[in-house]
Formats: C-alpha cells, sequence, structure tokens
C-alpha cells in the first residue's frame, strides 16, 4: 500500500482510530473545522484542538441524484450531530439510497474510503458515516 | 430608526423566463423606464440609484444603465449580497432617503442566468491537480463535493427542510410536494411568471427527483429578468398629484439581516435564525402581525425552503408547517395567501431581481391592479429573500393614506 492523505485536514488518520478534530474556542466552546481567524461566536482568537467522537444521529440528509460530473449517483448527503458535540456533513453509506432506509435520528459510525489516487500514488482518504453496527 | 417614511411611487418588472435576444441592460432599461413612468417622473427627478446584479457585481451595472437612460451624476450604489441583492439595493436607496440626503431614488434588480445549471458546487480545491497538497482553510486535497456530502442548492434546501422534519415531524414528502403544487397552480395567473403551467401533486411527486425530497417541479429554474422601484420620502409625495399620493406604497418596514452564529451553521447554513430575525423586527416596526397579513411573497427557492419559512415568518403556529399546507392555508384562498405571484419555483428567480420582483408583486397587489390573480382588498403585505452566506431582507408593504 502506498502513501495516504486526508482529504481534508480534519480527518485525522494517523493517531488511533480514523476520526475527526475540531477547532475549539477557548472562551466559547464553539467549534470550527477550518481555521477561523477569530471566534464567529464570542471574538476570542485562542484555539485549541479538540477529538471529536466518531459515533453519532442523523440530523438531516439528502439523497442526490442529479450532481456534478464525475460524482456518482444517487447517494445519500447527511448532516451528522456527534456524541457529545459537534455536527458534520458527510455521506452516508452501506445503506442503498432510498428514503426507505434512511431514518432522521438514526445512530451512526464513522468510516472511511479511498477517495482518489494521485500520480504519486498517494491515496486521498475521505471519510463517510454508516450505520452504526 | 428615525426619518421620514419612505413610499413607492413606482414599479414594474419584466417578463421572467429566457431573454437570449436582449442583454443585461437591455431588461434592466425596460424595467427602469416603465417603473419610471408608472411613478409619473423622469431619470431626472432621481437623486440615488441603487444597482443589483449578482453575477455582474464588479461590471458597474448601475452606470451601465445610466449610460443608456441618462447620465445625470446621482449617486450609483452596485450592491451584491446573494440571494438578497435586489432586496439590498431597495434598502440602500430607501435608507438614502430617510437620512435627508434624497427626496426620490430608484432601484433596480436584473439578471441573465441563461441555462445555469446547478448552483453552489464550486469553492474547494482545484479537480486537475495531480499531485493531492492540503490547501484552503479545510486543507482539502481534491474538490469535495459528492464525496463529504453535498453543497449544490438542490441539496442544501432539501437537508433545511429534512431538519425541519427532524425537529418537528408532520413533515414528508408530500407536504414538500404540496407547496410546489400550490405555486404552479398560481402562476398560471401571472402573465409575468417564466412558467404558467399546472401540476398535479402525482406529477410533481413523480418528476425527475433532483435531491430528494426535492424533484424538478419543486426547484427554480435559472430565469433571466429585471424589476425596478421608485421610492419617495413622505414631504416629498405630499408635493406630488393627488394620483400619486393614491396609488403609492408605505414602506412600513425595512429589514435586513445576516446569521448570527449557530452550531449547526458549520456545516449547513441556517435559512431560519436570520429569517426569524428579520420577521420579528419587521412585525415589530411595522406594528403588524402575521395574521394582519393580506399576502405573502416568500424566498422558495426550493418547495422544502417554502415549508420551513412559514414557521420562520410565523405565519402558521410553531412546528406546524406541514399542518398549514395539509390544511391549504397559504393558497390565495386561504389564511395567509404565500407566492400568488407563482413564486420563484414557477415565476423564476433571476437571483438580482427576485428581491424587487416580490415587491412589485405586494405592491401591485395593494394598488388593486394585479387583474386576474389580485388578492381582493388586500392592505398588507410581506416580501422576504434570502440569499446563502447568508443575508436576508423582510420589507413589509401597506395601503394606507398619505
Amino acid at each position: 500500500m502506498g502513501k495516504q492523505i486526508p482529504i481534508v485536514d480534519y480527518l485525522v488518520l494517523d493517531d488511533g482510530a480514523p476520526h475527526l478534530v475540531a477547532w475549539e474556542a477557548v472562551d466559547t466552546g464553539a467549534l470550527y473545522f477550518d481555521r477561523r481567524n477569530a471566534d464567529a461566536k464570542g471574538g476570542g482568537t485562542e484555539f485549541r484542538r479538540k477529538a471529536l467522537a466518531t459515533t453519532g444521529k442523523l440530523r438531516s440528509f439528502t439523497i442526490v441524484h442529479r450532481t456534478v460530473p464525475g460524482v456518482p449517483a444517487p447517494y445519500i448527503s447527511a448532516l451528522v450531530d456527534l456524541d457529545g458535540g459537534g455536527a458534520v456533513k458527510a455521506n452516508l453509506v452501506n445503506l442503498p439510497p432510498d428514503p426507505k432506509n434512511v431514518k432522521l435520528g438514526m445512530p451512526l459510525e464513522l468510516t472511511t474510503f479511498v477517495a482518489g489516487t494521485d500520480d504519486d500514488g498517494t491515496e486521498a482518504i475521505a471519510f463517510a458515516f454508516q450505520p452504526a453496527a | 430608526m428615525s426619518g421620514q417614511d419612505v413610499w413607492i411611487l413606482g414599479t414594474h418588472m419584466t417578463k421572467f423566463g429566457r431573454h437570449g435576444d436582449k442583454d443585461l441592460i437591455d431588461l434592466a432599461s425596460e424595467a427602469v423606464l416603465a417603473a419610471l413612468a408608472d411613478a409619473g417622473v423622469t431619470i431626472h427627478d432621481m437623486e440615488v440609484l441603487g444597482a443589483g446584479s449578482l453575477f455582474n457585481a464588479m461590471a458597474g451595472v448601475g452606470q451601465q444603465l445610466q449610460k443608456q437612460i441618462g447620465q445625470t451624476g446621482i449617486p450609483v450604489y452596485n450592491v451584491a449580497n446573494a440571494c438578497a441583492t435586489g432586496a439590498t439595493a431597495l434598502r440602500t436607496v430607501l435608507l438614502t432617503i430617510k437620512s435627508g440626503e434624497a427626496d426620490m431614488g430608484l432601484a433596480f434588480g436584473v439578471e441573465q442566468m441563461g441555462k445555469g445549471g446547478l448552483l453552489g458546487a464550486g469553492g474547494m480545491g482545484d479537480r486537475k491537480r495531480n499531485t493531492y497538497a492540503p490547501s484552503g482553510r479545510y486543507g482539502s486535497v481534491m474538490q469535495v463535493e459528492g464525496l463529504l456530502g453535498t453543497g449544490l442548492m438542490p441539496g442544501v434546501f432539501a437537508q433545511a427542510g429534512m431538519e425541519y422534519a427532524y425537529e418537528h415531524g408532520g413533515v414528508d414528502f408530500e407536504q414538500f410536494a404540496k407547496v410546489a403544487e400550490k405555486n404552479h397552480a398560481h402562476s398560471t395567473l401571472n402573465p409575468l411568471a417564466h412558467y404558467q403551467k399546472q401540476f398535479t401533486l402525482d406529477e410533481i411527486m413523480a418528476a425527475e427527483m433532483m435531491s430528494y425530497p426535492n424533484t424538478l417541479l419543486m426547484c427554480c429554474p435559472n430565469t433571466d429578468g429585471a424589476a425596478a422601484v421608485v421610492l419617495v420620502g413622505e414631504e416629498k409625495l405630499r408635493t406630488l398629484s393627488k394620483e400619486q399620493q393614491r396609488r403609492a406604497v408605505k414602506v412600513s418596514a425595512s429589514v435586513l439581516t445576516t446569521d448570527p452564529w449557530t452550531e449547526h451553521a458549520q456545516v449547513q447554513p441556517d435559512v431560519n435564525t436570520l429569517t426569524r430575525n428579520a420577521a420579528k423586527q419587521a412585525y415589530e416596526t411595522a406594528g403588524v402581525s402575521p395574521q394582519d397579513l393580506d399576502l405573502v411573497e416568500l424566498h422558495d427557492c426550493f418547495a422544502t425552503a417554502e415549508l420551513i419559512h412559514y414557521d420562520n415568518l410565523m405565519l402558521c403556529n410553531p412546528g406546524e408547517a406541514g399542518k398549514f399546507i395539509d390544511e391549504r392555508g397559504p393558497w390565495r384562498d386561504g389564511q395567509i395567501p404565500v407566492n400568488v405571484s407563482g413564486g420563484l419555483i414557477s415565476k423564476g428567480h433571476p437571483i438580482g431581481a427576485t428581491g424587487i420582483a416580490n415587491i412589485y408583486e405586494v405592491a401591485t397587489h395593494l394598488r388593486g391592479e394585479a387583474g386576474d390573480r389580485q388578492i381582493e382588498g388586500a392592505k398588507v403585505g410581506l416580501t422576504h429573500v434570502i440569499g446563502l452566506g447568508s443575508a436576508c431582507a423582510v420589507h413589509v408593504l401597506e395601503k394606507a393614506a398619505v
């Protein structure tokens, strides 16, 4: 197996099981996946890294049929409330993309998949959620 | 805020649709010249100009218009504020009048969308890159659309609707589809709408699925069009003719909000909080309640969006948006008629024009000039637009004596 790289820098692959990490504003506890110049909630400029849970509940979803070229469809896009705080958007996988299979509030767990391979053979690893075991 | 009241003196919108034979300024000129004629004034009476065109935000559309219809040297504000662009142009003129710097001004919005396809995919990463390297604030190594959920508009607003279903229940595919059934039916009475075709609920639900639960017939089309409004301060209005005063419509509230920090908005735009905030401020400023409204034009970019805005604008009891549509509350013969123009879903959504076209619609009803689609005896109406990013504008208009 060649090298791997996370598709986004808030997915951690090299510190135990794959998980997400957020910037937590020290003053307010607000969580951000992207770099912020200051906390949009409270205005403070101090942040620390916070590891997020790999389990959560389905808050909302859509089943995308028409999309941009190169994206396989249909697929389920999901909003997930993570246990212990934080919310994230990702694909919902290992579940046929039919509304009858998707239940709001259903328990989910994080999984990963290979999103692509570059010319150096490096694999981009993406995260997704699947029904909790 | 203090300052004199501001009134609508004239307004116009072009037919919405595909106008490949015209350029952007043709459309803007048509709307503006007709709005000026409707107001009984000319460009030489205008002291300020607000211009809105989102996809031409850097093109100086206001000045381009002046070159075609009148270069009078007045200040021009070219504004861009997502789908609230037109409403923001209007508000810029309104504030200038309130401040006392002008007595009369003109705002217009215009857009040529063509067959624009799906909006909202761009932004992150470069699909052509062949060596992965993190870039941008998320450290992404590639375009993430479709890999980490969706940011395309039909999906974003589908997720907003399903989030409402999660929080309140009583809402399903069918309730969302009923919104589109209503708006397509309403559009058959509006000759200015892009589409004027009625569909059954079954046809809407069986149409091509774009992003569940939004089918093609539950999504607004990309549309070309323009709309314009002439605003006047109350003191100046008193000096104008009785006929101009009789047809004038009062702007009882003009509110613009952005999205305050909320937890879930980090991954899914929160279109609710800023709408609720704007509505609350608008009702307070105008001194009216939702039950006083004779009609509402709200931002139904997707059927899922309209449904949740029933609740955000407090047109129904909290959590009962599904019940509201089930009971036909927002139909033109219902409790509070919503989008009797056909809404964005059938009338179309030329982004820059939308926030003035809904003002045109409500003002025309309040004047009793809406023809076949007139809501009889309409005295008070509300307009709402929201653009992702986010920006929300709510206006309350009233038929009142000067």
